[in-house]
């Protein structure tokens, strides 16, 4: 028996920043939610190029995914990408650290600078079986073989019908499928229906299942995320990578909400997993927040540079094998130039037609998010990126200079101020990050009263 | 806004709204519930509009009104209407620059005074403001999930902008739009097969959208670009409804309310052609009949 893995039925299915200076130091990619479904959509006009990650984890002969589509597929239609893909864009366009250093206050000049630069930084930032088939109202559209994948395309006139050919064929349906199932029939939507072709499988030497491919045009800008939910209890995130041309992408059902970013935070962040830590906590501290009922965005950028780079930006090439058919492939003739940050120009080697990349994460329930995600494309191009700063102070001695004593008041005063941000952002415990920092404890507030009458 | 003389001359042409007996103007309500929802947005649902956005829109909606009262020669003619204009296209529009608010409420102003018909003019300035934007302005977007749908925020929605639509009389306009909206996404969640419960929980959804709360009691409620005769509104209002519905579930478009009420916008001088009828004064506090 095939188990039907619908973790994520799928749709088919200027201002500029702040010039930074600082160093990328770490970033809290993807891998740190565990049951993260990954998913691109790559859409311009009505066309549209959805690739979807497969985490399945378990026997490769139990792997089946149903996904509703808006029309019948043609094989080559289909393909079957890279998983590097998703790492490259997760990598790409993941929360990241910065770190500065304060210059030594001692040095006069470099002090006044700091100030300016401190002000500066203290604006705002500017701020994804054919014989019974008929009897049972289920039409085999398509039928083909895409790398390891087996895959068939079905039209239905009633859900328990498909329930049935599904059951019948060897694979096993989730409880409730058939009532999820229902309004895509109604909608007229064909369901992409594949599994793993072992033999295939075991040529490609992969592992791991790869990603799915689909193009289709379709008016229908949304992901089907309720197939998913049929037996899920709890919340479930998705991370979508979105490429568009024009602007960024936002959900027009649910709120749409940027994750706090751009502030500075304790230096012990740099250490270890301190970091991924973090921002897992602080995700699940705002997505708890806002109930499990707004998408977040993650990450906003033209794709042609990126500042600060937590990873280069993805090749023309790459660009076109996750769907970005505007994408002129680049000219044979000459030699790719190496991939290196622009401060704001043309792909390296490519068509300069712009990519935006909109990175958004959902952590949904069934019970907060009744229907699919839709979405659109803005003319917002305002970049945006969760990026959060650390500052070093200098390491200077009280009495080195008239300066010094005030500038290190000042550090002390900004380190709790940083140890509270972080209290705020994760739900933590003020006073375990003030150990963390060797920061002094908090006084211990005496009543009010206390020496009133003395 | 009318163009015709008030009766009750008072400063800067504003209506007073105590003075003989006479009820308060609804726009003064209009523009205290606006200027909440605008507060309440800004710091519970961080919208992404900066204050000078804001402050500007509305400072050119009312230099536009100046110029063209002086060019045309209006007396009479007060400053509510602007600052109702800038507060709108605050709570609604997007831009990723600062001086396209300010551009837009003067196309949006412009377009009042000189897009008439028998002396009323065609279009809401903010829907008209926004329409432009959208179609023709690089950097500006609605969003039209910027409220989401949570139960507390749509009541203080639905009290705020009843208060203002019954006191303009125009409720009707408002709770038709949304039975007829939220009738035809039932009718439809009811075709496409899902269960009683589910089909619920969809629709409270998108009842409880905030934008949807808003288009019916700050903008399709607009007495002044209604039709007059009550037979003809509701014709009208059932049609937008219909229209909004046709492009989010049929063509699967956003937005919606705002596209249906601009693209039908000129029939209503047809309607009011047709079924004349006293038209609506903000200054007049005599009760319409039949309304």
């Amino acid at each position: 028996m095939k188990r039907l893995a619908t973790a994520l039925g799928i749709a088919l299915a200027s201002a500029t920043a702040q010039a930074f200076c600082g160093f990328y130091v770490g970033k809290a990619d993807a891998n740190l939610f565990n049951e993260a479904s990954q998913v691109i959509v790559v859409r311009d006009g009505d066309k549209t190029v959805v690739s979807m990650l497969n985490d399945f984890k378990g026997d490769l002969k139990e792997f089946a995914v149903v996904v509703p589509v808006p029309t019948v597929l043609q094989k080559g239609q289909v393909h079957v990408g890279e998983k590097k893909l998703f790492d490259r864009l997760d990598a790409y366009s993941a929360p990241r650290l910065a770190e500065y250093y304060d210059p030594n206050p001692c040095d006069r000049r470099l002090y006044e600078r700091m100030r300016k630069d401190m002000a500066m930084a203290a604006a705002p930032a500017s701020a994804a079986a054919p014989a019974p088939a008929k009897a049972l109202g289920v039409t085999v559209e398509a039928s083909f073989s895409v790398g390891e994948y087996d895959i068939v395309i079905l039209s239905a006139t009633q859900s328990d019908g498909l329930e049935t050919w599904l059951t019948q064929s060897g694979y096993r349906i989730p409880k409730n499928a058939a009532k999820a199932l229902a309004p895509y029939i109604r909608q007229n939507m064909k369901f992409f229906v594949a599994k793993v072709n072992l033999a295939e499988q075991a040529k490609t030497g992969f592992q791991m299942l790869r990603p799915l491919q689909f193009a289709y045009e379709s008016e229908k800008f949304m992901l089907p995320i309720r197939l998913g939910m049929a037996n899920a209890s709890g919340p479930q995130d998705l991370i979508a990578y979105m490429l568009t041309r024009n602007g960024r992408v936002e959900t027009t059902n649910y709120r749409t909400v940027k994750l706090p970013a751009n502030m500075d935070l304790p230096v012990f962040l740099k250490q270890g997993d301190e970091f991924r830590n973090f921002y897992k906590a602080m995700f699940g501290e705002q997505a708890k927040k806002e109930g499990y009922r707004v998408a977040f965005t993650e990450y906003f950028w033209d794709m042609s540079w990126c500042d600060p780079c937590a990873a280069d930006p993805l090749s023309p090439e790459e660009l076109r094998q996750a769907g970005v058919f505007w994408m002129v492939p680049p000219n044979p003739g000459s030699a790719a130039p190496a991939p290196s940050i622009l401060p704001r120009g043309p792909i390296p080697g490519g068509g300069a037609q712009p990519v935006m990349l909109t990175r958004m994460h959902i952590r949904y329930t069934p019970e907060t998010f009744p229907e699919d995600l839709m979405f659109q494309e803005t003319k917002d191009r305002q970049n945006f990126q969760t990026r959060y700063v650390l500052r070093h102070p200098a390491k200077v001695a009280p009495e080195a200079c008239p300066e010094a004593k005030a500038y290190l008041e000042g550090v002390a005063r900004r380190q709790e101020q940083e140890a509270q941000q972080l209290a705020s952002l994760t739900g933590g415990d003020i006073d375990a990050i003030r150990r963390k920092l060797d920061l002094p404890p908090a006084p211990t507030q005496r009543p009010w009263w206390e020496g009133l009458w003395k | 806004m009318s163009l015709r003389k008030i009766k009750v001359k008072s400063f800067y042409g504003l209506p007073r709204p105590w003075g003989r007996g006479l009820k308060p103007d609804p726009r003064l309500f209009q523009i205290a519930f606006q200027a909440t929802l605008l507060t309440v947005g800004a710091l519970l649902r961080d919208f992404s509009l900066l204050p000078a956005q804001m402050a500007l829109g509305i400072a050119a909606a009312t230099a536009t009104q100046a110029f063209w009262i002086r060019i045309l020669n209006l007396r009479g003619v007060g400053y509510l209407s602007p600052i109702i204009t800038g507060l709108g296209l605050s709570l609604l529009l997007r831009a990723d620059s600062l001086w396209l608010h300010p551009l837009i409420a003067c196309l949006a102003i412009s377009g009042k005074f000189l897009l008439r018909v028998r002396g009323k003019h065609v279009f809401n300035p903010a829907n008209f403001g926004v329409g432009i934007a959208l179609l023709f302005l690089p950097g500006t977007w609605v969003s039209p999930g910027q409220w989401g749908n949570d139960l507390g925020l749509g009541v203080l929605l639905v009290a705020l902008g009843a208060t203002v639509a019954s006191r303009s009389r125009r409720d009707d306009a408002a709770w038709l739009f949304l039975g007829t909206f939220l009738g035809i996404s039932a009718l439809r969640l009811l075709l496409l097969g899902y269960s009683l419960q589910r089909g619920w929980e969809i629709l409270c959804h998108q009842a409880l959208n905030g934008a949807l709360l808003l288009f019916a009691f700050f903008m399709i409620s607009d007495p002044m670009t209604l039709p007059d005769h009550p037979m003809a509104r509701r014709l009208h209002v059932v049609l937008v409804a219909m229209g909004a519905s046709a492009w989010q579930f049929l063509l699967f478009r956003p937005s919606g309310p705002l596209w249906a009420l601009l693209v039908l916008a000129p029939l209503v001088p047809l309607w009011d052609f047709l079924w004349p009828y006293k038209k609506y004064q903000w200054d007049s506090n005599t009760p319409l009949q039949g309304t």
